[in-house]
Formats: C-alpha cells, structure tokens, sequence
C-alpha cells in the first residue's frame, strides 16, 4: 500500500522549517523583495539551521539527509516567500549537487563544506542568451585546453543567462557547461568549476525580474577566463549527460516549490475570507468564494501528491524522468491558477506588491519556464510515453 | 556542569482550551501539544550554559504519553538526554504537587543547576522554580533576564517592577527565565535525526519514588470550586471627536485605571 504520511523526522523538519518561515521570513521579506535586496542575514539563519546541507553527508558538512528533506523544507519556505525558496533551491540543487554528484573526492572537500553551511553559494551556468532548454544546439559558449610547460588551463569563452546566486558577495563559485570539443557532428560539452574572482569572469548586473525579486540572478561573461584543468566536474564530454540528471532532480524540487506557493494561496485566503466582509457578510460566507478556495486546496493537493511521489521514486533509485516533469508540470499550473484565484479574492488588496498574496502572483510566473518550461515537461512526458516526433 | 531544564507540554495557546468538567482541571487529551512558549528560552539558556562552560543538559518533564513529543523537541534543540516522568496517577497535580514530584526527581539525580520558564502558558501559576528551590534548600534566582556563571558563583539580573536587581548566589542552585533572555534556536534536521538516538528514561511512581498519596488531584492544596465560560466580548464604545476627543479618551482611560 502506499503511505503518503512523513516520517516523524520529515515532520519535525517541516513544522521547523514552518516556524522559522513564519517568524523570520515573512516579517520582513516583503521589503527586500520591494527594494530588490538580497536578504544575506535570512540567509545566514537559514545556513545555520542546517537547511543548504540538507541532502548531504556529514563528512562534507551536510545534514546527513536527502532530497525528500530538501524538498519538504522548500515547500514550507515556499508558502511564505519564492525568493528564499529558490535561493536555497537553486544553491543546493543547481550550486552543490553536481559537485557532490560528479565531484572527485577533493573538489568535494575542498567546496562543499562551506556550501552546505550556507556560508558560501554557488551558481549552475547552462542557460544562455541564445538558448536553455535548447541544449546543445544553441550553446555557444567554449572551453579550450591549452597546456604550457606541461600545466593544463581551460580557457573559457561566451555568456551564460539568468544564473541565480551567481553575483551575491558569498558566491563562490559557477558550474559552467561549456563545449569541449567535437566528436564527429557533436558538440562535446564539459562541466567547468569557474571560482568567483577569477580573471575574466564577469559578473553582470542584477536583472530587473517580475518575480523572485529578493533573489539573486544575473548574466555572467566569460573572457579568457583561465581555470585549472583540475577544475573539470566528472569526466571530459559528460557534461550534457550530468545536467539532465540535475534537472531531472531539480524539477522535482521546483515542484515542491510551486506546492509550497500553491498552499501559501490558500493559507492566506482561508485568512482572509474569515476576517474580510463584502455585502453584509464574511467573505467565507459567499458560496463563490468557498468553491474557489476549495478549487484551490485541490490543486495544491494533488501538487503535493504528485512531487511525494517523485521524489519517494528518486530516491528508491527508480526512473523518474516522466514523474518529475509530471510533478512539475502539475505544480507549477497549480501554484499559477491559485495565484491567479488568491489575488482575486482579495480584490484590489491583491494587486498591492505588500499583500503576499501580490508577490504570489508575480512569483507564479516563472515556475511554468524555469528548469523546463511547461511545453519542455510535455515533451518530455511524451517521449516516456513513447511518442516519437 | 549538570543542568536540568524542567520542560512542560501545553495546549497550543492558538488553539482553543478547555476545562473538563467535574474536576476543573485542563484537557489535555487536545490534539495540538507544545513545548511551554517560556520554556524554550531555559533550554536555550541552559544550552548556552553548557557549551560555555562544559556541561551537559538533561530534558525533566512531568506529563502524559504525549509529552514525550516535546521532550523529543528539546533534545532536537541539543539536549543530551532526558527524563519523562509520566503516571496515571500525577494527572491533576498542582503546582506543589508537582514541585514535590520533580523535586524527588531532582533529589535522586542531583544537578548544580535547574533552569525553568517563569511560568506555563497553561496555569500561569510562576511558582514552580520557587517552590523546587525550597524543597530542594537550594537557592532560588527567578525572572532572571541575564546569567552569568563563573565557577560555583551564579549572578542573574532579576526583572522587577522598577527595573531589575542583580542577584548572586553560589551553586546549586534553581533559575527561572524571562522571555526573551535570549533567541531560542531552531532545531536542525541533524539535531533531529540525533535526538532519536538520545536517552529518555520513563519514571513511574514508584520507579521516582514519589509518594503516590502528595500527588494527583486529590492531594492538591488547591481546588477549582467553580468555572464559567467567559462572557462573549462587549462591543466597543465608540466616541465621536467633537473637538474634545482626546480629553474623552484620556477620561475613558483614567476611569479604567489605565493613566
């Protein structure tokens, strides 16, 4: 039978996760948001709260949990803010993953202490201004091998596209992929560890975003950037095999993610339609409103179902490719119809930036393109069902 | 250094609480326990207390089966192990009862300081810590906001009406915290997956050698003679400002005792 109850661990995670979320994050995340600041202090509490170490050993400085911990802690951090979410998201699944998962046993020890504390972060480089999901075909950016004097350096040319905590003052480093070479009619594509601060990487300026506007993402050049060629992740020419294996992982916590934003739709809804009146009565007492909200729990329901079950198959080591873009296609519209129903119900409140369920709506957006967008997840679920173009 | 934290699981004060009838004693059988709001600042306190000053911090909890939920949470804070002490017979203990239980307790395991909240969120009583001192015949240093340990000599800053006084006494001894004394933390999923492996020693009764005739509801020196529901709440008065608003205002306000 199937038991979609977490473990007692798993539930004390999530009701810290669940304080911590409602006594630090949402006081005073409204306001970051509204300057577009990074919040380094929130940030901080949350490193030491153990959370960017979640999914990793002890001997690296992890929690000694796994991507289920990680995600139930994302979907919590969710239903009161995206930005923080997707920091922490983005840090560990996109920043530390393929460094634990392709990493020689000293580029672990060497980068992923400070990472799982949360005292450093790192960013994931594949997007590019002329193509993300479209990989490798609209992949521009090199990699060459030059050797003097028997010492080996890559030097890395091209742009990378909306790299989240790529640019905060505690980034330490980018994952870049990045085309090595041809093997025959393929482009050969590598992960490379390019450290913050190394000559000609370029850190662009913060974009101005609709959502997510109290996180970090930003366009990266790279300008004969010269990195050891100890700096390679995992073996030469696997770099586009790596990263659909972290995106298949990141999907699955994009989908708690949009679950988390889909609750905190609710959350804030069943507020408000007790404590809000309109026409003589409260608004919970509008049959209107009662089938919206009920609308709502359903779909972050089902969210919730379909990400728990993903990520149970992830980490039994089952296939979860189809159940992953399932997952996060059926979040994201979840997290998207609810914003869309939750700023209706609050009226003109609703479209006030102070009002959560206001940087809902704006958040929502972009969980139907990030990591995939939608029509990528459809692609991909019909290529599991066997449909062939 | 051993320092106990004496710990209690309450109602979610969010929730609605009710009195069972008959008795007048709290439900407890509510879905929604918690560790005493006041209580997570001792923990914090007495794992401050520990870590600068090489000591180990044991869990002292009085209550039903379901407490041991938020023993579990005090060890996820860090705690190193704990006491759950937990008898049909303790049910509807008042706070002397209850002080005569923990201190038998206190008395067979020893300590060189036991740290509570000022008080539970539940009965309100802040007697407890003072009335573990006296039967302890240890000093007591209560509504501590500050502590400060060097040695064997405690000092504490002892909220007052005025403002406070320092109080300083030798070890061992019994405090009891302030909120706010400092930020208690959360648990880490580290902490929580060790606090799964951490002690917990049940103690009935007779395991604590408490006498089963001081205890309980019949040999508590209080008794709840009557209870009411409290009054549905009184719509507000609403005074027009007529250009003496404020004179009104601080009439309402000073009639009430309030200025």
């Amino acid at each position: 039978m199937i038991n979609y109850q977490l473990a007692p661990e798993q539930e004390e995670l999530r009701q810290t996760v669940a304080a911590f979320a409602r006594d630090v994050v949402a006081p005073v995340i409204g306001g970051f948001y509204e300057r577009e600041e990074f919040p380094y202090e929130i940030v901080a509490r949350m490193g030491k709260l153990g959370l960017f170490g979640l999914p990793f050993p002890e001997e690296y400085g992890g929690m000694g949990g796994d991507y289920f911990a990680l995600c139930v802690a994302l979907e919590e951090l969710a239903r009161v803010d995206s930005s923080v979410a997707v920091t922490l998201e983005a840090a560990v699944s996109l920043g530390a993953m393929p460094i634990y998962r392709f990493g020689s046993e000293e580029q672990r020890r060497r980068w992923l202490p400070d990472l799982c504390a949360g005292e450093r972060l790192a960013g994931f480089g594949l997007t590019e201004p002329g193509g993300g999901s479209d990989i490798p075909g609209g992949m521009r950016t090199t990699a060459r091998l030059v050797k003097e004097d028997g010492k080996g350096e890559w030097v890395v040319n091209g742009t990378k596209a909306f790299i989240t905590n790529s640019g905060t003052s505690i980034t330490s480093l980018v994952t870049v992929l990045a085309i090595t070479g041809e093997k025959g009619e393929e482009k050969e594509i590598s992960s490379i560890v390019i450290p913050n601060g190394t000559g000609g990487f370029i850190i662009g300026q913060r974009y101005s975003k609709v959502g997510w506007c109290a996180s970090d993402t930003r366009e990266l050049s790279f300008t004969d950037c010269r990195v050891p060629e100890g700096n390679l992740l995992g073996e030469r020419g696997r770099g586009y095999a790596q990263f659909l294996h972290i995106l298949d992982e990141g999907r699955v916590a994009i989908a708690a993610l949009a679950t988390g934003l889909a609750q905190g739709c609710v959350d804030e809804c069943l507020r408000y339609a007790t404590e809000r009146e309109a026409f003589g009565k409260r608004l919970e007492q509008h049959q209107a409103i009662q089938f919206k909200i009920a609308d709502m729990a359903a779909r972050a329901h089902v969210a919730r179902l379909t990400w728990y079950d993903a990520a149970a198959r992830l980490l039994a080591g089952q296939p979860v490719k189809k159940e992953a873009a399932i997952a996060k296609l059926v979040a994201s519209n979840a997290a998207m119809d609810n914003a869309r129903d939750a700023t209706q119900i609050f009226g003109g409140y609703g479209f006030m930036n102070e009002f959560p369920v206001g940087r809902f709506y704006r958040d929502a957006k972009v969980l139907e393109i990030g990591e995939g967008t939608s029509e990528v997840q459809r692609l991909l679920i019909a290529r599991q069902l066997g449909l062939r173009p | 250094m051993n320092i106990v934290v004496c710990v209690k699981q309450v109602p979610d004060t969010a929730t609605e609480r009710r009195l069972r009838p008959g008795e007048g004693t709290l439900d407890r059988a509510t879905p929604d326990g918690l560790i005493n709001e006041l209580d997570e600042y001792a923990i914090e306190e007495g794992l401050r207390i520990a870590e600068a000053h090489e000591g180990e911090v044991t869990i002292l909890s009085m209550g039903p089966a379901k407490a041991a939920e938020s023993i579990r949470k005090a060890l996820s804070m860090g705690a190193d192990k704990a006491i759950h002490v937990v008898d049909d017979g303790l049910a509807g203990s008042d706070a002397l009862a209850t002080s005569y239980a923990i201190a038998q307790v206190l008395e067979e395991t020893g300590f060189d300081l036991v740290i509570t909240g000022s008080e539970s969120t539940d009965a309100r009583m802040g007697v407890l810590a003072a009335m573990l001192a006296e039967r302890l015949g240890v000093p007591q240093l209560t509504l501590a906001s500050k502590v400060d340990i060097d040695g064997t000599r405690i000092t504490v800053r002892r909220v007052s009406d005025e403002g406070f006084d320092e109080v300083e006494a030798s070890l061992p001894a019994v405090v009891s915290v302030m909120e706010k004394i400092n930020e208690p933390r959360y648990p880490s999923f580290k902490g929580i997956m060790a606090a799964k492996k951490k002690p917990v020693r049940t103690l009935s009764l007779a395991d604590a050698g408490i006498d089963a005739d001081q205890v309980g509801l019949a040999a508590s020196a209080t008794e709840v003679v009557d209870f009411a529901a409290r009054p549905p709440r009184q719509a507000g008065v609403i005074v027009k400002d007529e250009g003496d608003g404020g004179t009104k205002a601080a009439a309402f306000l000073t009639e009430r005792k309030f200025i």
